[in-house]
């Protein structure tokens, strides 16, 4: 078939609209079989942004004035290393972000000498996405505290620490020589190409190096256009508190909270669609 | 029995403590095997073990096991189902020896489908890693395999695609809105695969509802599959759930696959399930693998060997089990395991050479994550490399962003990109529907029709008005 003079260079797709019903990059148009311009450059630009957050060192200094600021610290945070220098270090071995470097390790232990105990420690952690930890950690922990306070329970905090290239499990080691009960460990997830600013949280009872993933539970995806910062923390604090009443964490706690958010829609197990209405 | 192998190169003498020391050492670097602390210490003892490797008789491998015998059931799955008669022409041949038979106009395409049965997933491993990107290229174009369930995938001259219309919620109408898109861009003939975000039965029945019905509608002659744990697929079965392919990941050590929760019984049992069904039209292949170098470090189950080599002997697990597709997951599981664009893509031309030569339908999703030293260009090399390579099929995503699994594979566009530059069509039985459906204006020269075909126009009107909150 000749193609015609008028006929346009970009063709869109008819079924664009389907857009308003998913993230997915759906009816993008096409030149010939190719992605339109504009549509390779949004692409482009969101791998961009999700690189950006991978590789943007942690702003220790700001985030420790904000933090200290945001909830009224008497002492800033203490600055702590993992054991990779940089981060291609980092990002080819994971063993070393799970554990702190022989510098770090000493200031933590001297800090720690007191026999306290604490309810908890919370460990700041750049992860893959010091954006993540940037923007999202000060209002997260606002909440988190406020909820704390008024509680009915007392909570013993362990001193503040941000963590710089570490992986989740380097809480572990914090958390047991800090003698906390329970750690929380916020770190910058790996970013997708749509949520270059995705904060995760995990939680430990009783936590000690070499601990493997079973033992923790997960929040996901804590950011503005994703899990807000007020759910976020009422559902840790939820958490938080079953594990402080059974003492454990991780597999076993996960199955008795039953959490129902996602299988909320599915749950109906309806197929109904507009591919197969009729 | 375990020998030690030592060469002088110069006034240097290198010594190798035992066949798994030497394979990891012959290996091209990764940061997988760095990881692992059983990469080659210099770019030197990596060629000189590649040269010690190819002095090694083919029957090595038979003679001295990786992973003992009475310790994993893969090496005996790899050792009792050898077939000697098969293995007669290559009997005398040294590893080295091996790669100029492949290569030379002795290997047909007819004789390699004939000594694949001789062949084991070391000795395919251990040829890769002489062999340079375009050996690999020649002679996985050379293999042929093909399966078939409601279509036929693997013919020469096919690219298949897998539709894989994820959603972060499962959100019915968002998963139906990607299927349309990828059927209007052709995509789907390997098959309709779901990543659930809801990982358990009642959520995959669902699934494989929704596609059975899209399916049964439109007539589409391809099939579905709900990537979920294989006992799932199994509970869904006995459910009466409308199960087309079984899938699982799986790895090549049986340490590996416990880790994955299951074992080669279990997999006998959900092949024979699905079997019952009887759901194929054209073909019985019933089971879909993914597979991807890194998992067996990853579940600390490696026993010592490199990532390549536990990559192919997950192969011998998969073509016990006769599956319709197979496919190399490269670049997902980072870079701690596969750093760049450049191993990530070496990577994938040794998994599709080794299934390829082991009998196994290997496809690949051509992908990478955000914290990997990789972009799209890497894509479109790896993409075109395998489509020239014969690759049975790739991954097929909108706008090549898998928002559920946050990385990037393969785009609807791609796969056409890939069709047109290179001269690849859809499966034979999916490429009529395509005419018929009115999709293309012109499918053999994958002209696509610039207005919405009469069927689909007609389900569009049912769209709700708003979408529903959250989705």
């Amino acid at each position: 078939m000749a193609h015609k003079p008028s006929s346009p260079i970009v063709v869109e797709n008819p079924w664009e609209r389907l857009n308003a019903f998913t993230d997915a990059r759906i009816g993008l148009g096409r030149a010939g079989v190719s992605l339109p311009t504009s549509k390779l450059l949004a692409f482009q630009l969101a791998h961009a942004q999700a690189q950006d957050a991978v590789h943007c060192p942690l702003d220790v200094e700001t985030l420790s004035n904000e933090l200290t600021q945001a909830l009224n610290l008497t002492e800033a945070p203490l600055r702590l290393h993992s054991h990779a220098q940089d981060r291609a270090m980092y990002l080819q071995r994971p063993d070393y972000g799970r554990r702190l470097n022989d510098e770090t390790r000493e200031q933590l232990q001297q800090a720690a000498t007191s026999q306290q105990r604490y309810d908890l420690a919370v460990v700041v952690v750049d992860g893959l996405s010091a954006l993540a930890v940037q923007q999202n950690s000060a209002p997260f922990l606002s909440t988190l505290y406020q909820m704390l306070s008024s509680d009915a329970a007392d909570w013993q905090l362990a001193p503040l620490t941000i963590v710089e290239q570490g992986r989740v499990a380097i809480g572990d080691e914090i958390g047991g020589l800090l003698n906390a009960d329970a750690v929380l460990v916020m770190i910058g997830e790996r970013p997708g190409l749509s949520s270059p600013d995705s904060l995760g949280l995990y939680m430990t009872w009783a936590p000690e190096p070499g601990l493997k993933d079973d033992r923790r539970n997960c929040i996901s995806n804590v950011r503005p256009a994703g899990l807000q910062i007020e759910e976020a923390a009422r559902r840790f604090f939820l958490l938080l508190k079953e594990a402080r009443q059974l003492k454990l964490s991780g597999v076993k706690l996960k199955d008795r909270s039953e959490d129902n958010v996602l299988e909320g829609e599915s749950a109906s197990g309806s197929t109904r669609n507009f591919l197969v209405a009729d | 029995m375990a020998q030690t192998y030592q060469t002088t190169v110069g006034s240097r003498s290198y010594r190798f403590a035992s066949l798994a020391e030497l394979m990891a050492k012959a290996t091209p670097p990764r940061s997988g095997d760095r990881l692992a602390g059983v990469m080659a210490e210099s770019a030197e003892e990596r060629v000189v073990a590649q040269m010690v490797l190819a002095e090694l008789p083919l029957t090595t491998f038979l003679n001295e096991a990786l992973i003992p015998y009475e310790e994993d059931e893969i090496t005996r799955l790899i050792i009792d189902d050898h077939d000697a008669d098969a293995f007669a022409p290559l009997r005398h041949l040294t590893v080295g020896d091996f790669r100029n038979w492949l290569l030379s106009d002795h290997a047909t395409s007819d004789v390699l489908t004939e000594v694949k049965a001789g062949i084991t997933p070391e000795m395919a491993a251990a040829v890769s890693k002489l062999m340079r990107n375009q050996d690999l290229i020649l002679v996985a174009k050379k293999c042929r395999v093909t399966t078939a369930f409601r279509n036929t995938i693997g013919l020469p001259g096919r690219l298949s695609t897998r539709l894989q219309p994820n959603h972060p919620t499962d959100d019915v109408t968002g998963i139906a809105a990607s299927i349309l898109d990828g059927l209007l861009y052709g995509s789907g003939d390997a098959v309709i695969g779901i990543n659930p975000a809801t990982d358990n039965v009642a959520q995959s029945v669902k699934l494989m509802r929704l596609m059975d019905e899209v399916i049964q509608k439109y007539q589409i002659p391809t099939q579905s599959c709900v990537l979920t744990h294989i006992t799932n697929t199994l509970e869904a079965i006995e459910q009466g759930a409308p199960v087309d392919l079984v899938f699982q990941s799986i790895g090549g050590t049986e340490a590996t696959n416990r880790s994955f929760g299951f074992d080669l019984s279990t997999l006998a049992e959900a092949e024979a399930a699905a079997q019952s069904l009887n759901r194929g039209t054209v073909g019985r292949n019933v089971m879909y693998f993914e597979t991807g170098q890194g998992s067996s470090l990853s579940a600390d189950a490696h026993h010592g060997l490199d990532q390549q080599t536990c990559e192919a002997r997950a192969y011998a697990v998969a073509r016990k089990f006769k599956p319709l597709l197979v496919n190399t997951v490269v670049g997902f599981i980072g870079p701690e395991y596969l750093f760049d664009g450049k191993e990530i893509t070496r990577a994938g031309l040794e998994d599709h050479f080794c299934g390829k030569l082991l009998g196994v339908p290997m496809g690949c999703d051509v992908c990478y994550t955000n914290h990997a030293e990789a972009d799209q260009n890497d894509m479109d090399n790896l993409l075109t490399l395998l489509g020239v390579a014969g690759c049975n099929f790739i991954m097929g995503i909108p706008g090549s962003d898998d928002i559920m699994l946050n990385y990037q594979t393969t785009s609807f566009h791609d796969a056409l990109y890939a069709r047109r530059v290179l001269g690849l069509k859809a499966a034979p039985e999916f490429e009529r529907w395509l005419e018929e459906m009115q999709i293309f204006q012109d499918v053999s020269t994958h002209r696509l029709n610039d207005q919405l075909p009469a069927a689909f126009a007609n389900s569009l009107r049912h769209l709700p008005k708003e979408p529903r909150h959250g989705t």
